[in-house]
């Protein structure tokens, strides 16, 4: 009898524990304040037995030093890549940023369809509409940065007045402050939070 | 000696204008784009396998009109983007979209199988046929439709640049039209009804 209730008493301490620690990182958000805000991420749908999916996401850096996004993680895939696409001249054409995407002091990156994107490759299941999923950014000055995603329809092939504005952001260390990323970057602001681990 | 030089020159420039000429009146009255002599011939012969384990020729296709797309099941935007416009034109076409058939070929032999292709291509419309074949087949129809196709290695994976237009391709298997990538939906619509409708 005495022996149950010692049980039940040490149970309820160690769930007790392990809510308080699940907490932790929670409160920690709250008071940190990251020079690199995150807006609108989303990842596209993907059909079934699809092995790979695109994330897009806009990106500023409040700091007054330079920064790089150099990876990420997604609990729905084995890895994430930082990529840039463009269709010049009918031909698809994608590649990975070995050294990550810069992002200028003040300046606003906007990763969307058909330019610069993160790749998830090696998904575990299929990204259906509806799902949010949390992340993680990774960034050279910054450190971690956490994400959450929203899950689009697969039919978001680019934003609305982005058909063809790719073709202006050709360099990859482009710093898109103030030009191109103004009308489709405006939604799903309060899905975000921002996050910086203490290194 | 100098005057006969630059004689043979003018001689060889006004030739020059006059069979430019011929050529430009020929290719705006006379003969389409795709039928004159010098113009690159996009399409041909090809046999490859099916998502459902078929073999499938360039001859089997004869007498129906067809779209033909390239791309690669590890392609996290352009394909799935190009597949779902598809699927939606078709859906809007109706029954007339079962005058012409949908084909979209990988160019990912390593990674794209018959059984991958049959998996990924339920997600769309049961019209469109994924095609796929030994390295050796995929790279006879690239050649064949002059599609541009190279891997490349990223990280921990490799992706492949390809072309992204999709093909629209007349009864005798020789191409009368093109969609490009994120075609306005109602130009795409009216360029498929045109191939199914028309004669070529």
């Amino acid at each position: 009898m005495v022996n149950k209730l010692m049980n039940r008493i040490c149970i309820s301490l160690a769930l007790g524990l392990i809510a308080v620690s699940s907490l932790a990182p929670a409160s920690a958000q709250t008071k940190s304040s990251s020079p690199i805000k995150i807006s609108s991420a989303w990842v596209r749908a993907t059909p079934v037995g699809a092995k790979v999916a695109g994330g897009y996401l806009t990106i500023t850096n409040q700091s007054s030093k330079s920064d790089r996004l150099i990876g990420a993680t997604f609990p729905k895939s084995a890895r994430v890549e930082v990529h840039e696409m463009k269709v010049v001249d009918e031909v698809m054409r994608m590649r990975q940023l070995p050294d990550g995407l810069e992002i200028k002091p003040g300046a606003t990156v906007v990763l969307k369809p058909g330019s610069y994107h993160l790749m998830f490759i090696g998904l575990h299941e299929q990204i259906k509409v509806g799902h949010t999923i949390n992340g993680t950014l990774e960034f050279k000055n910054a450190g971690t940065v956490r994400v959450t995603f929203k899950t689009r329809g697969l039919g978001q092939g680019s934003m609305p007045g982005h058909g063809k504005a790719h073709q202006s952001m050709k360099q990859p260390n482009a710093h898109g402050s103030g030009s191109g990323h103004g009308s489709g970057s405006g939604h799903d602001e309060k899905t975000i939070t921002n996050h910086k681990h203490p290194k | 000696m100098m005057k006969k030089l630059r004689y043979t020159a003018w001689v060889a420039v006004a030739v020059g204008v006059l069979l430019g000429g011929v050529l430009l009146v020929r290719s705006a009255f006379l003969t389409p784009l795709s039928e004159m002599p010098f113009a690159v011939k996009i399409g041909g012969p090809f046999t490859l396998t099916t998502h459902t384990g078929e073999r499938l020729s360039a001859k089997d296709l004869k007498g129906k009109p067809f779209a033909i797309f390239f791309g690669f099941t590890f392609c996290p935007e352009v394909c799935p983007t190009t597949l779902l416009e598809l699927t939606q034109a078709i859906e809007q076409l109706g029954a007339e979209a079962d005058k012409m058939r949908f084909l979209f070929v990988s160019v990912d032999h390593e990674r794209d199988t018959p059984d991958h292709l049959k998996t990924y291509i339920s997600n769309f419309d049961k019209r469109i046929v994924g095609l796929t074949g030994t390295a050796e087949e995929i790279a006879a129809i690239a050649k064949a439709y002059r599609v541009y196709f190279k891997k490349v290695p990223t990280e921990g994976s490799y992706t492949i640049d390809h072309t992204a237009t999709t093909y629209l391709m007349g009864r005798k298997g020789q191409m009368v039209s093109t969609l490009a990538y994120q075609e306005k939906p109602e130009t795409r619509l009216a360029k498929l009804r045109g191939l199914i409708r028309g004669t070529r």
